[in-house]
């Protein structure tokens, strides 16, 4: 049913997967397909590159270029405060019980360009925490971590964070975190004194330490099933108990076989609370 | 359950909800062939659309989840914020990288990803919208010989996203509500 050249086309990845694998050490042999299958062919038209064996040549020759591919087929996508809700149960469900704590240890696993670290930061912030909280971001692309902690923003998308900003319950102005500076914004760095920028590959690496809270979301919708369990038994490892864990909004747990060692605390904004 | 040999794709922007139940609830319960339906709406909006189709179509309307095998007998829903592919296994895969026409759902990346697993076997269906999303998706159809359908400018609420698919996709075929619904009818397997 296939047509003969996508079936090609998709062969051509699996070998490229195998040869980066070997080459870089980077394993996408969990990753779902169709995504991959999409990006690899909108990178192919960024380049201008006309087949795939001028694409596997290309990375083969410059490990430059493969941290630039990299950065492309692997979605760096991200927002501030991207699902208002979710902050906003964050901040009243999670940060009252994460308070009672002395020293508070959050993971931003898959942080990207520092949208969401910047959003938790300023929630805890707010609610008093920042001081004794120390956030751990981590992503497997190590030119995005670069940018995570400088909270840099374009200026273009302000209106838009700050309305999300206020859904998700922002108590200040919310120009008060930022200075403007021509078309971008720089956040408050006060804000990520506390934070600690890892490079961590979900696919390969292991656990590196206990949190209260691990912030995951919209990492494991790029995986197949057997990559996400492989990362669910990684955040089981990685929890306290009573610990909480936070997924996208279209993430479940339900499949896991960690499953029944936690609890909704918000189903909607699937937030999880680990109970044995 | 035997997953189906062929797929619908609707995609719909503004006028494109109503255009949809229009077809949609002439079609009966066990109706032989999936469909994926994918309306542009406001981001960050939770609003469930499947309660607006509920008691308005026979079909089950649900929302898409990824990892979740593509039936007959059901309409999936692309969710707000994301986009919806399609892998080889008929399982949905979600994606949540950069809007296409400033829009996540966008039509063109369902319509093309359903194209590059279901080829020929892909019905493709753009309905009434203020966007030019859709028009490349349809096209990519097209160039698998699966069949293009669009609605006809006349009578869409919205005319942009229609003539934008005709005039790039010159082989579709250009259809009223009343006649999609009986096409769709004609190739319900009983």
């Amino acid at each position: 049913m296939k047509l003969e050249n996508e079936a090609h086309f998709e062969q051509d990845v699996e070998e490229l997967i195998k040869e980066i694998h070997a080459q870089y050490g980077y394993d996408f042999s969990g990753y779902a397909r169709a995504s991959v299958y999409r990006r690899i062919k909108r990178f192919l038209g960024q380049k201008h590159l006309t087949s795939m064996d001028a694409l596997r040549q290309a990375l083969s020759t410059d490990s430059y270029f493969f941290e630039i591919f990299l950065q492309e087929v692997t979605v760096n996508v991200t927002e501030m405060f991207r699902d208002p809700s979710f902050f906003l149960s964050l901040r009243e469900n999670v940060l009252p019980i994460l308070s009672t704590y002395p020293f508070i240890k959050i993971w931003d696993a898959g942080c990207s360009s520092g949208e969401e670290l910047f959003s938790l930061a300023i929630l805890l912030k707010e609610e008093g925490l920042l001081d004794r909280t120390k956030i751990y971001a981590t992503d497997i692309n190590q030119r995005v971590l670069k940018q995570a902690k400088e909270g840099i923003f374009s200026a273009a998308n302000m209106p838009a964070y700050t309305s999300a900003y206020y859904a998700a319950g922002g108590k200040q102005e919310f120009s008060s975190y930022y200075s403007s500076n021509y078309g971008s914004v720089k956040f408050d760095s006060s804000l990520v004194k506390n934070v600690i920028i890892y490079p961590h590959n979900l696919a390969t690496d292991f656990s590196f330490n206990e949190f209260h809270l691990i912030v995951c979301r919209n990492v494991l919708i790029y995986f197949n099933r057997e990559l996400q369990e492989r990362v669910f038994k990684l955040f089981d490892e990685s929890m306290v108990s009573l610990g909480y864990l936070a997924l996208g909004k279209k993430e479940t747990l339900a499949m896991s076989e960690i499953s029944s060692n936690y609890n909704f605390v918000d189903k909607q904004n699937r937030i999880y609370r680990k109970i044995n | 359950m035997e997953t189906s040999s062929k797929v619908i794709v609707i995609g719909g922007s503004w006028g494109g909800i109503q255009a949809s139940v229009t077809i949609l609830k002439g079609l009966p319960a066990n109706y032989s062939i999936p469909i994926i339906l994918v309306l542009h709406r406001l981001r960050n909006y939770d609003g469930n659309l499947q309660d607006v189709f509920k008691h308005k179509i026979a079909l089950k309307a649900v929302e898409v989840e990824e990892k979740e095998m593509l039936l007959p007998g059901h309409v999936y829903l692309a969710p707000s914020n994301y986009h919806v592919l399609l892998e080889n296994d008929h399982t949905f895969s979600l994606d949540d990288s950069e809007l296409e026409n400033y829009s996540r759902p966008s039509i063109d990346v369902t319509f093309t990803s359903v194209a590059d697993v279901y080829a020929h076997n892909t019905v493709g269906v753009l309905l009434s919208g203020a966007s030019k999303d859709g028009s490349s998706g349809l096209k990519h159809i097209f160039e698998k010989q699966g069949i293009t359908i669009v609605q006809d400018p006349n009578e869409a609420e919205i005319e942009t996203m229609p003539l934008a698919a005709i005039e790039n996709v010159p082989g579709c075929t250009v259809m009223n509500l009343e006649q999609i619904q009986a096409f769709l009818l004609s190739l319900h397997d009983h």
